[in-house]
Parts: structure tokens; sequence; C-alpha cells
């Protein structure tokens, strides 16, 4: 059994088909990627299988269970965890908070032990901050440990919500274009990362312009185009697709 | 967060402690029990509307709860005074979760034009039943008591309120940097961020609502006891505005900013006292010429000049 699995998934906007029967499988621990022109879904397809969007039709199972309609917050404590390709930075708070909520579910968050100040929270608080510190170093932002989010570069913000969505331990990560907007030597950076992301067992869902890194990463890719699913298999597989090859081209029907 | 952000209760600690002892008379001692009550409902609500990001635009009829609780129960059924406090604090609770509920769901104007209703249908409820509440004229509230001792003079009113204010300071403060807290702000902050990183939304907006709800109708009940008399102007629309101006004028998300817009605006209409009437028009000048020059408010602006990559 596969660890999530797509069926006749579509939205509809009106009159906009977003996402149109797409099926996929993926396995645990591998690194699948979703591709396609601008517009073809694939933020979409992100939102749909995290639960930001309702689909209007088909089926998300995790581990053989329907997930469709669940809540983000639902579907965050099965072990998802997804970045954005808009960032969600909350600017309100420090770099470091921004990674510690992401712990949100591991955490005791009652209220009143809260406003008593707890030792054992705020032990279990002051841990946390710790690892926290820890994942920024992994995700290569330790040098701004000690800084607000409103003070960090683009680039860093993007990492920043890796490490935020890694301080959930997740199964399951969703990466929505890490890489975008990024020069090649930081691109060169997020691609490692998410390596070794993968490398630690997390299964690794990628949406990614860049095909060097996407060629590079994946070990499975799933190809849309104007929400339809053009292609599905291995890198060379993909590649060497003719209604792949037309679409890159620009010369679809 | 730093333990640095600590200081300030101290300070405010040693502030209280030493303020009964150097005010020349006994108006400016009433003025400090008025600032530290709006202290404590402006702190609720800034949990709510600076750190939470949700409106509400009714909340003195929260404080208008609790202060008629607190006049009519002992008044026309004997109740102990602290019975009646507690029972109009958890009505205003129970209300506050009932009608948040359905409203959260919904976003921000859905939510300040629902709250102002809120706030009108109690007044407009306080003014009708005048049976028990004495209509628009008011009525006379009992003095409260505690373990058979009377809470009469000002005084004496002055460090209950002010032990209030610092237990509500040291508790906020912990509350904000606390999951939950951390929860609260990320919402605030993205909301769909927050969702999935798992935090239930709708709950923690109900939760922040209905904890400044009960703060503030604690609050009506001890406003009633310290003055003694209670009319539906306590509990009116403009009473509400005027505590939102504390919180923006303080400064949005900031718990000493709370004090410092309460402390401001209580004064406030003594140094205008001239203006006999025209205090509403200068609030709302004061809070236009705010959002202009200082839009994140008074504290966090001076915070941000004196201290740079600094969070609070
Ligand atoms: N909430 C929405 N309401 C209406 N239309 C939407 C909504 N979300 C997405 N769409 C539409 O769905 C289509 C797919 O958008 P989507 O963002 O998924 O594309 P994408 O593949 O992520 O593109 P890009 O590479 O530019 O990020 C677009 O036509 C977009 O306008
Ligand atoms: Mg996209």
């Amino acid at each position: 059994m596969s660890l999530l699995e797509v069926k006749d998934l579509s939205i509809h906007f009106g009159g906009v088909k977003a996402v149109q029967n797409v099926s996929f499988s993926i396995d645990s621990g591998i690194v699948y990627s979703v591709i396609g022109p601008n517009g073809a879904g694939k933020t979409t397809l992100f939102n749909l299988i995290t639960g930001v969007y309702t689909p209007t039709s088909g089926e998300i199972r995790l581990d053989g269970e329907i997930i469709q309609g669940k809540s983000p917050d639902e579907l965050a404590r099965r072990g998802m965890a997804r970045t954005f390709q808009n960032l969600q930075i909350c600017m309100n708070m420090s770099a470091i908070e921004n990674v510690m909520v992401g712990a949100h579910l591991r955490l005791d968050r009652n209220l009143f032990k809260a406003m008593l100040r707890l030792p054992a929270l705020k032990r279990r608080d002051e841990a946390l901050r710790e690892e926290a510190a820890g994942l920024m170093e992994f995700v290569g932002l330790g040098e701004y440990v000690g800084a607000r989010a409103d003070a960090m570069s683009y680039g860093a913000l993007k990492r920043l919500e890796i490490a935020r969505a890694l301080a959930m331990k997740p199964r399951l990560i969703f990466l929505d274009e890490p890489a975008a907007g990024l020069n090649p030597k930081e691109t060169q950076e997020v691609d490692h990362l998410v390596r070794k992301v993968a490398d630690s067992g997390i299964t690794v869902v990628l949406v990614e312009h860049d095909m060097k890194m996407v060629m590079n990463l994946s070990d499975r890719i799933l190809v849309l185009d104007y929400g339809r699913r053009l292609a599905e298999g291995t890198g060379q597989e993909v590649r060497a697709n003719p209604d792949v090859i037309a679409a890159y081209l620009g010369t679809h029907a | 967060m730093n333990k640095r952000i600590y200081y300030g209760l101290y300070g405010l600690i040693v502030i209280l402690l030493v303020l009964p002892f150097v005010v020349p008379n006994n108006f400016y001692l009433d003025l400090a029990v008025r600032m530290a009550i709006n202290a404590i409902i402006v702190i609720g609500l800034n949990l709510l509307i600076g750190f939470a990001g949700q409106i509400s635009l009714g909340h003195a009829g929260f404080l208008g709860i609790g202060a008629y609780a607190s006049a009519v129960l002992p008044m026309h059924f004997g109740w102990h005074p602290v019975t009646a406090m507690l029972t109009g604090a958890l009505a205003s609770a129970l209300l506050a979760a009932l009608v948040a509920k359905p409203i959260f769901k919904l976003k921000g104007h859905y939510l300040a034009m629902a709250t102002l209703g809120l706030g009108i249908i109690i007044n407009i409820a306080l003014r009708n039943e005048a049976q028990w509440t004495g209509g628009p004229d008011g009525m006379p509230v009992m003095p409260m008591a505690l373990f058979g001792f009377e809470i009469g003079s000002d005084r004496q009113w002055y460090w209950v309120v002010a032990a209030l204010l610092v237990l509500t300071v040291w508790g906020s403060l912990n509350l904000i940097d606390s999951p939950f807290g951390r929860a609260l702000r990320a919402l605030h902050g993205s909301e769909v961020a927050s969702q999935v990183v798992g935090v239930n939304v709708a709950r923690y907006k109900v939760s922040i609502f209905v904890l400044s709800a009960f703060s503030a109708s604690i609050m009506g009940s001890i406003s009633a006891h310290y003055i003694g008399f209670i009319s539906p102007n306590f509990a009116d629309f403009f009473h509400s505005i005027e505590l939102v101006t504390m919180v923006v004028i303080g400064g949005m998300a900031s718990v000493y900013g709370s004090i410092v817009g309460a402390v401001l605006l209580t004064a406030l209409p003594q140094a205008l006292a001239t203006f006999e009437g025209w205090e509403t028009v200068a609030f709302g000048a004061i809070l236009m010429l705010c959002m202009i020059f200082m839009p994140r408010g008074l504290v966090p602006t001076l915070a941000a000049r004196f201290s740079k990559g600094d969070d609070k």
C-alpha cells in the first residue's frame, strides 16, 4: 500500500478546472516531484492534499484512509507538513518562534498551565528552543537564530518555512517551489537540504521549476498541464514522453 | 522572547507599592484605581485584538453583564457578591463562547459587526429590563465583601485592583510566551500557516475571546462595586470604542502598552474636563492622529526606537 493515494481528484473554481481527474500514488520514503507550466495546478494540488481546499470530487487516501475534506490541522496530526510558494511566515514573531510553532502538536497547549508558567511547561519550551535552533542550523540559518522574521531575506525565509515544517517531525513533507527566486548557489544549497530531509526518512513531495534540481532529486515525477495529468514516471520516462516535450516547448493542441 | 520582558512587571510592582503613599489626595487615588481597572480590561482585550488579531467592538457589553450581575443578584436575590461576580463572569464567558463559535468561522469584518451588535443588544437589554436594572437611570450596587470584610474605602480597593493588575500582567506575559500564546500569535501572522502546523484556529479564537470576556466581566463587577452605582452607559458602544482606543494607542500586541493606553485615556477626560461633552470627539481625534503617526501604538514605537533587533 502506498503512503498517499490520489484518485480522480478534481477541483473547480467557478469555470476554472484547476485540477481535473488527477490520479497518482506516492510510496513511503521517496522524493516525488510535481512539475508543469505556470498555472498547471501544482499548488492547487498541494492545497487539496493538505486540506486547505476541499476537492470537488475524487479521493485522497493516507495510509489507505480517506482524508479529503479533513481540516489542515487534522492532517498535520497525521504527519503532513508543507511549505508555501507565497511565503507564509508570521512576521509578528521572531524567526525561531516561527520554527517553534511548528512543534505545536507536540507540546502541552493548556491555557491555564501557560498562564501560571508551570515549570514543566517552561522546561519543555526551553528544550524546544534548543531544538528549533538546531533545526535552523540544519537548514542553514544558524546565523538567524536570534533574528526577527521581518529582518530576513527572501531566500532565508524560504528555508525558515522548511525548518518550521521539520519541527513538526512529519512523515510527509510538501515543498512548494523551495528554490524559487533563489540564486544558483542558494538553489544548490536547497537541493542538498532536500536531499538531507529525504535521507532522514521523510517522504518528500516537491514542486519545483528548476529542472536540474527536479531530475537530480526525484524518484518519480508527475507532470501536470492545464490541471490534467500529462505523464507520470521516473525522470527518464518523463523526459522521453512526447506529450511532456510538447507541453514544455509550448506546442500542445 | 527573553527574561527582560518581565523587568517591566517588577517596575510596575514598585510603582504600585509606592503610589498610594505619594499621591497628594483621594482624587488621585480614585484615578489610579480606575486606571488599573481599565488596564486589566485593556490587557484582556489586547490579547484578543493585538495578539490574536481579532476585533471586538462590543466588549463593554461583557463589562455590563458583570456589573449588572453584581448589582442585581445581591440586591434583588440576596446573593453573596462574590458568587454574583463569578456567575456574571461565567455568563459572559458562555455568551462569548456561543457567539464566537459561529462568527469566527467568518472573517474580520463580520466579527467586528457581530461584536458591535452583541454589545448593543446587551445594552438594550439592560435599559429595557427596568424592573431589575433601573433602566436608563441605573441602580445602586451593594458593597463587596470578602471573607466577612467589607471592601469600602478607595485605599482598600486600590490594593485589590493593584494585586489583580500584577496578576493579569504576569499571567498575560506568561501566556504570550507559551505554546498557547505562540499559536495565538501565529494565527494572527498567517492563519493558513498556523493551520498546517496543527493549530485549530477556530478553537484558539474562541478561547481567547472567552478569556477576554471573562476578564472584562470580572472587572465590570469590580467597577460596579467600587463606584457603588451602575448605569447602562457603562455597557454602551462608546465605552467599547474607548477600550479599543486604549489598545490602539498603547500599542497592539503589547501588554505594557495596554497599561499605558489605559492610564493615558483614563486621565484624559480629567484633562479635557473643560471641553465638557467633547471628550468623545477628542478620543476620535487622538485615535486618528495615533493611527497616522504611530500606527503601532506608543509603547511598540518607543521600544523600537530605543532598542534594535529585539522582539518586544
Ligand atoms: N482559490 C482559487 N480561486 C480561483 N482560482 C484559483 C484558485 N487557486 C488556484 N486557482 C487557479 O487554478 C489554476 C492553477 O493554479 P496553481 O496556483 O495551482 O498553479 P501552479 O501550477 O501552482 O502554478 P505556478 O507554477 O505559477 O505556481 C490557475 O488558473 C489559478 O488561477
Ligand atoms: Mg504554484
